[in-house]
């Protein structure tokens, strides 16, 4: 289970990195999706793995309960990140129809960055 | 429960919806409200800044939930003044965009400068990690829209690449948050602070990672060197106005090292000692020195402020990275300089270039050329840190606060070099831009409409001569500046109470969990 999870999170972010290399914007926006869900993964397994268990407190019972707190970070960090690739694609998407092509990098002005 | 301090959040989350949805289309409404509302927004700071002064510590509580459980806005002697200069700022970039017309070129400036300032505000003054995500999103999600202001294809591809870059560094903060979460339980700071003074030394390992993620994120967003990258294209590009008001955000970058790694992980935590100061140090020093070399290097006055915004942030990463309460005290005094400084140059550089385009070459002189060289020239010493104004006393309280580290002669070395450089710099781009027009044995005089940053330069609709209003907010940053420099010595003195409160967490965190003593 842990393994199973680690190496999901750990094969989304490098996927997401080498995307992100990429000079294109579509390429960069699809690694940024998969980056965004390795870290709600990631954010989900900080309260620690549980199966099958309620995330609430009962007080009748003694039973086990996973941590509820990561699954409200997680549903912000999902809202936030949605929002953003939303952004992300309309500013990519006017910036191709102004410039008429939709690589990343600025050839020419950054060129003489440090 | 006091409920100031949950005002300069809430107004702009009421104002920015009501411009959107009511008074989309009546311009001139636009601007009463956004002025309105900024100017509330003064008052309001002012009188958080009057309830903290005295060193009372402020928390709000939002829903009534105690701290640990739910949300807590903190207000202390910090968080007040970054308020306060926050809102000051915003008054005048809001002025310099009705007073040029800036805010005529694309749609819903004001509405976005609005959130922005609601982000900005609500970062300043949580108490809670994750809340600082949330505010940095939502002052991230404003800036895009201001960055890419008045469109254009050279400014929609530098905007593609700070949202890029500002998604990543937000993934790489919730990594970090993460990790803090999953060694402590918490997000709570003043509770986070307890946690991980409690800690065992052999179950650390985790929480270190957790701490230099964290200050990765806030190097990022402080445009520290090798994470640098992201600024001279962004703040070239974007409007001048709102590139003046973005001297802010990186000052959010600065803010937060300096709230989380004084009260967190301060200096007397075992688990990080060592580890934040001495790789910031080294980082702030070469980002000095990047800036002001960019400085000379630049071909553009865009690029040129932006350069300097990142010299300025080098001189104040390099105060904080001592932590030590003195440094502390002139890192404090510095961040007002720094924002005031830098927010005064894009708004000249701004004058300049929509009177004669951004490129440093000589061009034919310029109306009004005689006030905007001088703005310019005074701009110019208090980025280089020159006697007359504050940059000055700045940069000599940053050196006086060194001498107790190991590392002096380096930090005096580099920031006197570069303070050389960036005098240079900017003397050469000065008298390109307002000498060699006069030189008519120069070159044939080349139209001043080869302006290459690609924005669609001011529409038909839009007033054409500058009104005086646009110099009105410029005078009054330099006024700021001046200011601070004859009031050097009551500003020390909070400042100082600032560093004190700083480097004693304790208060805050009795304060905010509520235990009463210790």
């Amino acid at each position: 289970m842990e393994i199973l999870l680690a190496s999901a999170v750990g094969i989304l972010t490098a996927s997401g990195i080498y995307l992100i290399l990429r000079q294109r914007s579509f390429p960069v926006i699809i690694g940024l999706s998969l980056l965004s869900y390795a870290v709600n993964l990631f954010l989900f397994a900080t309260g620690r793995l549980a199966l099958n268990q309620p995330p609430i407190l009962n007080k009748y019972a003694e039973v086990a309960y996973t941590d509820p707190l990561p699954q409200a970070l997680v549903l912000t960090a999902i809202v936030i990140s949605f929002g953003m690739t939303a952004v992300v694609v309309m500013i990519a998407l006017s910036a191709y129809l102004a410039a008429r092509n939709d690589r990343i990098d600025m050839t020419g002005e950054t060129g003489e960055d440090a | 429960m006091n409920h100031w301090i949950i005002a300069p959040i809430v107004l702009p989350a009421v104002v920015a919806p009501f411009i959107i949805m009511v008074i989309r289309y009546h311009r001139d409404l636009q601007r009463v409200f956004s002025v309105a509302s900024v100017v509330a927004l003064n008052l309001i700071a002012l009188v958080l800044l009057s309830q903290a002064m005295d060193g009372t510590i402020g928390v709000y509580e939002l829903g009534d939930w105690p701290a640990p459980f739910g949300i807590v806005l903190v207000l202390d002697r910090l968080s007040a003044l970054m308020v306060l200069l926050t809102t000051l700022l915003a008054l005048a970039v809001v002025l310099y965009a009705i007073g040029s017309g800036w805010d005529t070129r694309g749609r819903h400036f004001h509405a976005l400068f609005q959130f922005q300032l609601m982000g900005v505000l609500g970062a300043f003054l949580t108490g809670d990690a994750f809340n600082l995500f949330v505010f940095f999103e939502v002052l991230l999600i404003a800036s895009y829209g201001l960055m890419i202001h008045g469109g254009g294809a050279t400014r929609l591809r530098a905007g593609v690449q700070y949202v890029v870059y500002n998604l990543l560094g937000s993934t790489l903060f919730l990594f970090a948050l993460g990790t803090l979460y999953s060694v402590t339980g918490t997000l709570n700071m003043a509770d986070l602070a307890v946690r991980v003074a409690e800690l065992p030394a052999e179950d650390t390992a985790l929480l270190r990672v957790g701490a230099v993620l964290l200050l990765l994120v806030f190097a990022i967003k402080a445009a520290v060197l090798p994470l640098h990258f992201w600024l001279p294209a962004s703040y070239a590009n974007a409007p001048m106005p709102v590139a003046a008001f973005f001297a802010i955000m990186t000052k959010v970058g600065a803010y937060a090292i300096l709230r989380l790694y004084t009260l967190v992980f301060g200096p007397e935590v075992a688990v990080t000692a060592g580890l934040v100061g001495d790789w910031l140090l080294p980082a702030a020093l070469l980002t000095l020195a990047v800036g002001s070399i960019g400085i000379l290097g630049a071909r553009e006055l865009g690029r040129l402020v932006a350069f300097s915004a990142i010299a300025s942030m080098g001189t104040l990463l390099i105060a904080i990275s001592l932590f030590t309460p003195q440094a502390a005290t002139a890192a404090v005094y510095y961040v007002i300089h720094s924002t005031f400084a830098t927010a005064l140059m894009f708004l000249v550089a701004d004058l300049v270039i929509e009177r004669r385009g951004g490129r440093l070459a000589p061009t034919p002189p310029m109306p009004q050329g005689g006030v905007v060289a001088a703005l310019f020239f005074a701009g110019a010493i208090a980025l280089a840190g020159m006697p007359p104004l504050s940059g000055f006393i700045g940069k000599l309280l940053v050196m006086d606060a060194s001498r107790a580290s190991a590392q002096v002669w380096t930090v005096w070395a580099v920031i006197l070099t570069t303070s050389l450089i960036t005098i240079v710099g900017m003397a050469r781009a000065g008298s390109i831009l307002f000498w060699k027009s006069h030189d008519h044995s120069l070159r044939p005089p080349d139209l001043p409409e080869d302006e290459d940053d690609g924005a669609p330069e001011a529409p038909d609709h839009a007033p054409e001569p500058v009104p005086g209003l646009a110099f009105v907010p410029v005078f009054a940053l330099l006024a700021a500046l001046v200011a601070l420099t004859v009031l050097a010595g009551p500003v020390m003195r909070y400042t100082e109470a600032t560093a004190a409160q700083l480097f004693a967490p304790a208060g805050y965190i009795e304060t905010v969990l509520q235990r009463p003593g210790s």
